[in-house]
């Protein structure tokens, strides 16, 4: 895969959510180019192009939509949200932040940082596959990008 | 002023005076009746002992019918000044002579009265029996003037008015001067007491002037100090633990409530996402398997979906029941007439059956997004309850008592039986199985916790399979 031609960052410690989160965007036509990883380093990684990702990609070519799981093990994705926002090569790219629980208390701090929507993730599936399927047609289709 | 209020200093000045002023004016009085009577007697006594000697000296002037002797004898009156008329009468009675000359008719009875002498307004007169032998001669009167006696009267009233002016003055300086040996130790307990009451401030001790009573008092008074002190220090000191302690303890709720929060945003997290995975699962089963799924498979699947689902609302609710018990009240006016159309329009858009009747409804005061989720659970169960009755139909509608202003939502669902009315309102209570009505039990709960946070009250009346009607009363603002 071309990490240079990614329409959308799945940062996703949950594999069963991310598969889920997969099969439906490509159920609607927009998981081609989705790429998975599983916490918050290595979205960093992958996002300025550090660690395995050196050399592999543009830190400038970033990807249409950043779903971002707020809970995550080594760095939570508070932290990767702060670093995209203040970073002036990336800051444009829509993030959206993931989290299971409407109990979050970040959600202010989210929205404080720049984040572009905030979505809890519903257990039930008919919601989740609908929510998934809002954001991909709002991010990659509605939405009308920087570049 | 009345007595009682005057100040001390004044009133035994006061008692002191009038004590004197009572003992003097006593003996003086008793010292100028004792006067008088004295005097008088002796002005008696002088003018009898006067009028003896002339009636013994004006003997013969009777006996020889010599008026020129009588008169004669009379004129040696004048050596005595105070008598100011005399005069002789025969035996027959007649006026024999008169002293002085001058003396009118007037100043002279015509004829003589009984021995004795009388005193009269201003004057002392009597009559004498002139006797020789046993055999009466004539009569002698005698007026003596009572004027110099009474100016000698006059002199020992000023002198005895003096007196007594002069000693009460004495005494009223003296009293001054010695009532501060007894009122400076009751006014300095006083103002002390004063300085006391004003500052609050018990460290301050009275000076103790000797040991009579007041000394006693002061004592008294300064022990008394001593405890209330004592007592307010250790209360202080109590304050300060009790405060330390508070704080203490209000520090350990705070982390208490923390680590609660914590943890049920970790059960909302982490128990949520699994069951995300089932659901998610069982139907990514039944989308990519569907075809090859008999009946029976499809019918476990959806109890799969539903018992997980189930789950997630149970998750869902216990939560708002424990953010409700810990979150703030930030109350505000609530248009309710507003709120409970939004309410209705996000609850009830899927059931066109149910027949509303909304009254008018008058705004509340309190917390908007706790009042909104009892309205919402509220109008959820009469939905959910009546809908199965053939002709669901919902009243909503407000009154005001004394002190509430009281909303209900009342339908014509299935209703409970009012012996069970109170487990109603308890966390995980049904009234109802899971088969006939879906629900977690908490919903009444939460609507409990929300009100009784708002300091109002919620009870129900219901009648089995007629209907039911949930009150919630709010205090009047």
């Amino acid at each position: 895969m071309n990490h240079n031609l990614v329409d959308i960052l799945l940062v996703e410690d949950n594999l069963y959510d991310a598969e889920l989160t997969i099969h439906e965007l490509k159920k609607h036509n927009m998981g081609n180019n989705v790429f998975h990883v599983i916490d918050g380093e290595e979205a960093l990684e992958f996002i300025f192009a550090t660690g395995k990702y050196e050399g592999k990609r543009e830190v400038g070519n970033s990807p249409k939509l950043i779903l971002l799981d707020i809970k995550m093990p080594k760095v939570d994705g508070i932290e990767v949200l702060k670093a995209i926002k203040s970073d002036d090569r990336i800051k444009a790219t829509p993030v959206v932040m993931l989290t299971s629980s409407k109990e979050d208390p970040d959600i202010k701090q989210c929205y404080g940082l720049g984040a572009n929507s905030y979505i809890v993730k519903p257990v039930n599936f008919d919601g989740f596959a609908q929510a998934i399927m809002n954001l991909g047609f709002y991010w990659l289709l509605l939405n009308h990008p920087v570049k | 002023m009345l007595f009682k209020d005057i100040p001390i200093r004044k009133k035994l000045l006061r008692v002191i005076l009038l004590i004197n002023g009572i003992i003097l004016l006593v003996t003086c009085l008793t010292f100028l009746v004792y006067e008088f009577y004295v005097f008088r007697k002796a002005t008696t006594e002088k003018l009898s002992t006067i009028g003896k000697i002339i009636s013994v000296n004006s003997t013969a002037a009777l006996v020889f019918d010599d008026h020129d002797a009588g008169r004669e004898i009379l004129a040696s009156l004048k050596t005595e000044p105070h008598i100011v008329a005399a005069c002789l009468y025969n035996k027959e009675g007649n006026l024999f002579a008169r002293y002085p000359d001058t003396a009118g008719i007037k100043s002279i009875p015509a004829a003589p009265g009984k021995q004795g002498y009388i005193f009269t307004a201003s004057s002392l007169e009597g009559y004498e029996l002139i006797v020789q032998d046993g055999k009466p001669l004539g009569t002698l009167y005698l007026k003596s003037d009572l004027g110099t006696m009474y100016e000698r009267f006059r002199l020992y009233i000023i002198i005895v008015s003096l007196v007594v002016v002069v000693s009460l003055l004495l005494v009223y300086l003296l009293s001054r001067i010695l009532q501060r040996q007894i009122t400076y130790p009751v006014l300095a307990l006083a103002q002390t007491a004063e300085v006391i009451s004003n500052e609050k401030n018990y460290s301050v001790r009275a000076v103790r002037h000797g040991n009579d009573e007041v000394g006693r008092l002061t004592g008294a008074f300064n022990e008394m100090l001593e405890q209330i002190e004592v007592q307010n220090n250790e209360l202080s000191q109590f304050a300060q633990t009790l405060e330390q302690k508070v704080h203490e303890r209000t520090l350990q709720f705070e982390s208490v409530n923390k680590e609660l929060e914590a943890f049920s945003y970790s059960i909302s997290h982490d128990l949520r996402a699994p069951l995300r995975g089932i659901i998610g699962f069982t139907s990514l089963l039944e989308e990519k398997y569907g075809n090859n799924l008999d009946d029976e498979a499809k019918r476990i699947i959806g109890i799969i979906k539903n018992n997980t689902l189930k789950m997630g609302n149970l998750i869902d609710d216990l939560l708002t029941f424990s953010r409700m018990g810990r979150q703030d009240i930030i109350k505000s006016n609530i248009p309710v007439s507003d709120l409970v159309k939004e309410v209705i329009n996000s609850l009830a858009g899927k059931d066109p059956k149910i027949s509303w009747n909304i009254q008018s409804l008058p705004d509340c005061y309190g917390d908007i997004n706790a009042i909104r989720q009892v309205w919402v659970n509220l109008v959820s169960n009469a939905i959910k309850y009546s809908g199965k009755a053939e002709h669901p139909a919902i009243t909503i509608g407000s009154f005001t008592n004394k002190v509430q202003v009281v909303f209900f939502v009342k339908d014509n669902g299935s209703g409970f039986d009012m012996k069970y009315q109170h487990k109603l309102f308890k966390v995980f209570q049904r009234l109802h199985s899971a088969d006939e009505f879906e629900g977690t039990g908490v919903g009444l709960a939460i609507v409990e916790k929300i009100i009784a946070k708002h300091g109002g009250s919620v009870w129900a009346e219901a009648e089995k399979n007629k209907g039911a009607t949930f009150y919630f009363g709010l205090p009047k603002q």
